[in-house]
């Protein structure tokens, strides 16, 4: 019994938290049923049945063989029988152990055992998620600290909770700056494109969702590379640690295909932060009504032709690809004066809080007439709150925006290219992939 | 993974138990019960002569099919012959006739693990403790067989083949066990001669035996690229370079600085061109502190970092390419009423890495007979 004591002992030390019998049946009614088992796994530990613990993950095991975790705690729990243990994954007692992989299991299960404990609650809210648009029929959120994410389902207009999986991101973390630094970027991205099983090899499992980074706010902030996707995992293993890939978002197979159910192409908000900050729904509803207030507002100061009552929304910081306050409000001017009438309406409306930022991508489909032109197009505004007002700090098509046209950038050779291009704002909009 | 021709060494002590406890077995139950020809048997055994002992005890065994010590050591002289199959058949059916008996389990148990199924050496092995909870040789058998289970466990949880260190383990575990369950009159003599349990490093030649190496680290992931490569499908290939790499924009507010007044740059204009020129020449030389010395406490950090993070980031900045150059062209200067300063200016940074020009502009206040950055910002 000793030996007992000692694992529960070595797996308290690890997750360094309450007791799992806390966890209500209620709340994991629709968890990931290998975490379940899991759970099923270290519950049997703390009551010190440390057989039925065995029979237990013999069980997950044999569900799935490739969970590498689970082999970890079997190692434990056999070995608990012939010695005290010392440790979550006594490995190093029969083998030179490579202590980064060991310690990589180690977080994920971590990460995984405290998801099974922190269950997000109906009453909390992310605070990015203000408001969805009727295409965008769910929102992903993911809480990097915690190596999780989360599943946010569009009722008229609000999030609601639906799902949440265990990732992998970036080796070096989060906070993507250029190429090739292994991080997984921390903002506002949209899926892009659905590469099936077929089409790629099996180091990205049952398929692939790549996201559009880098977007127009990564470009401004001088950020490069690409190539960030969500994916699967390689055939060899269920899952990876916390932190292993280049800056991907990983899920295990199982849980891309779950995740798959809620993805539409282009239609899909990701949203990447350090760490989900949850709010109320009443102060989430708040907030949406004052931005939502500060829009229309906008939109009925610009049907005006009062060109100050219009310009009135923007920041002196605001900038359009290329054109910054003064340009825009000259040009403005001169543009709305020459107006006899002008009728906009907006539809489509989606709010976006960007991790980090302290300012709310706002998209739209709008409807633009006048007495000489009209046109519908996608639009995408950056609204910041200056002196408690919502400001307006960019503008441009929404290119980038769930559900619209896609654009696509020049690929440029040399970096001086490159720099030269971005200046310009030269950007072709066409059919991209 | 462990496979059949690495497990070979680590067989040898657990044979050897086999063979210790087959001949306790026997020497103690001879006394009561075993005839001359079993004895004969026996001794034929002992001295390698496996072919003529299986002769004697099928003699014996077609007179007395169902004796339990003919058909044990029957199964003990088909082991030493190495026909497994044949041997596992009569322990198998002495388990089945005499599920009392622990020692035709252990045996099994044995059988098993030689062929790498330590998962049925383990049930053989439970079973034999269940029937006879004394059983030392069992106990030590199964120690070693959860020691191996559990390292090919973490094999599989690290993806690495141990084989070699867990014939070293086995050592170990021996050692480990001793003086745990009480056994019979030669168990308890082994444990008085063996060694500490503090010795574990001290492995006899024998017992470390290095195995064949094959396909170790085979298992281990490669490190690959996470640059999806596809066999059809390409990521979007868009290389966008940084329009201004290190630059830092800055979100605060933006006072529309005026056209300059001071074309003729008045000494308070120099001191703050000086400034920015100094600014530059800090950055260039890629020193940190000189650089960071420029910024005013109350600086307004980009994006809301804190002033400890904004600073790491920029040492990371400065340090990370080979070389950075950073020239200023056509600074303009304001000064307002309030005492601050804007400077407007061309920024040509170029790095091994990148180059990129733009326009630039930081706000600068007074401060102990300096001139320091309050606000730095691309554009106006």
């Amino acid at each position: 019994m000793g030996r007992a004591i000692a694992l529960r002992l070595a797996l308290a030390a690890l997750l360094a938290c309450a007791p799992f019998g806390r966890v209500l049946a209620q709340a994991l009614r629709d968890h990931d049923p290998l975490e379940l088992d899991l759970s099923g796994v270290v519950n049997a530990v703390e009551r010190n049945q440390l057989d039925l613990a065995l029979r237990r993950v013999d069980a997950l095991l044999a569900a799935h063989p490739t969970f590498r975790l689970g082999y970890l705690i079997r190692g434990d729990l056999l070995l608990a029988r012939t010695r005290p243990l010392r440790t979550f994954g006594n490995a190093a007692a029969t083998m030179v152990v490579p202590n980064d992989k060991l310690e990589g299991l180690r977080a994920e299960a971590l990460a995984r055992l405290r998801a099974l404990r922190d269950r997000p609650s109906s009453t909390r809210m992310p605070q990015y998620v203000l408001q969805l648009s009727p295409e965008e029929k769910y929102a992903l959120v993911v809480d990097s600290k915690l190596s999780r994410l989360y599943v946010f389902q569009n009722v008229d207009g609000l999030p609601r909770y639906v799902a949440d999986y265990y990732v992998t991101l970036g080796k070096r973390g989060v906070d993507k700056m250029r190429e090739g630094d292994e991080k997984t970027p921390i903002g506002v991205y949209h899926v892009t494109a659905h590469l099936p099983r077929q089409k790629l090899t099996d180091f990205y499992g049952v398929g692939a969702f790549p996201l559009n980074y880098p977007n127009s706010w990564d470009r401004s902030q001088g950020r490069s590379g690409h190539g960030i996707w969500l994916h699967g995992t390689p055939s060899d293993t269920y899952s990876r640690p916390p932190r292993a890939s280049n800056g991907c978002i990983v899920l295990a197979n199982p849980d891309l295909e779950s995740l798959a159910r809620f993805v539409r192409i282009d239609q899909t908000p990701v949203i990447i932060a350090d760490q989900i900050d949850w709010t109320s729904a009443a102060s989430l509803e708040a907030e949406r009504r004052s931005l939502a207030a500060a829009v229309e507002a906008w939109r009925r100061d610009w049907q005006s032709r009062d060109a100050a009552r219009y310009l009135s929304h923007y920041s002196r910081r605001f900038h359009s690809d290329g054109e910054d306050y003064a340009q825009w409000a000259a040009h403005k001017r001169q543009v709305n004066s020459a107006k006899a009438w002008i009728k906009v309406d907006l539809s489509d409306v989606s709010m976006l809080r960007y991790p980090r930022e302290r300012f709310v991508v706002v998209s739209f489909t709008q409807d633009y007439r006048s007495n000489n032109l009209s046109n519908v197009m996608s639009k995408k505004q950056y609204w910041a709150k200056e002196g408690g007002a919502w400001k307006i700090i960019y503008e441009g098509p929404a290119g980038a925006g769930p559900g619209r046209f896609k654009e696509r950038y020049e690929t440029v050779r040399s970096v001086q290219a490159a720099g030269d291009a971005v200046r310009r704002g030269r950007r072709v909009h066409g059919l991209g992939g | 993974m462990l496979n059949s021709s690495a497990l070979r060494p680590a067989l040898g002590p657990a044979l050897r138990k086999l063979g210790l406890a087959v001949f306790i077995g026997i020497a103690l139950t001879s006394r009561m019960a075993l005839g001359d020809e079993l004895q004969e048997a026996d001794k034929l055994l002992k001295a390698g002569a496996y072919q003529q002992a299986l002769e004697r005890v099928d003699k014996i065994l077609t007179s007395r099919p169902n004796d339990p010590q003919a058909r044990f050591l029957k199964g003990v002289i088909l082991t030493e012959q190495g026909d497994d199959k044949d041997a596992v058949t009569v322990f198998r059916n002495l388990t089945r006739d005499y599920p009392e008996l622990p020692e035709p389990y252990n045996n099994l148990a044995v059988i098993y693990a030689s062929r790498g199924e330590y998962e049925k050496a383990r049930e053989a092995l439970e079973q034999s403790i269940r029937t006879h909870p004394s059983y030392a040789t069992a106990y030590e058998n199964l120690g070693d067989v959860y020691a191996t289970l559990a390292g090919r466990a973490y094999d599989k949880a690290l993806q690495i083949d141990s084989t070699n260190s867990n014939a070293q383990h086995k050592l170990a575990l021996m050692r480990e066990l001793i003086g745990g369950p009480p056994g019979s009159i030669k168990e308890a003599q082994r444990v008085a001669a063996a060694p500490a349990p503090g010795a574990l490093a001290k492995a006899t030649p024998e017992q470390a035996k290095p195995v064949a190496a094959g396909g170790a680290g085979n298992n281990s992931e490669p490190a690959k690229p996470e640059q999806p490569k596809t066999k059809q499908a390409t990521p979007p290939q868009t290389k966008t370079a940084q329009a201004t790499p290190a630059a830092t924009p800055s979100a605060g507010k933006a006072p529309q600085p005026g056209q300059s007044e001071a074309a003729g740059a008045a000494p308070p204009e120099r001191a703050i061109v000086a400034t920015v020129e100094n600014w530059a020449k800090a950055w260039s030389r890629q020193d940190a502190d000189a650089y960071l010395a420029f910024y005013a406490k109350d600086f307004d950090t980009p994006r809301g970092q804190s002033r400890a993070t904004w600073e790491k980031l920029r040492r990371q900045r400065l340090k990370a390419p080979k070389e950075i150059s950073v020239t200023i062209a056509s600074p303009e200067v304001h000064v307002a009423a309030n005492g601050t300063a804007t400077v407007t200016f061309r920024q040509t940074y170029r790095s091994n890495l990148i180059r990129s020009t733009t326009t630039k502009t930081l706000v600068l206040e007074r401060s102990g007979g300096r001139w320091l950055i309050r606000e730095e910002r691309v554009g106006r």
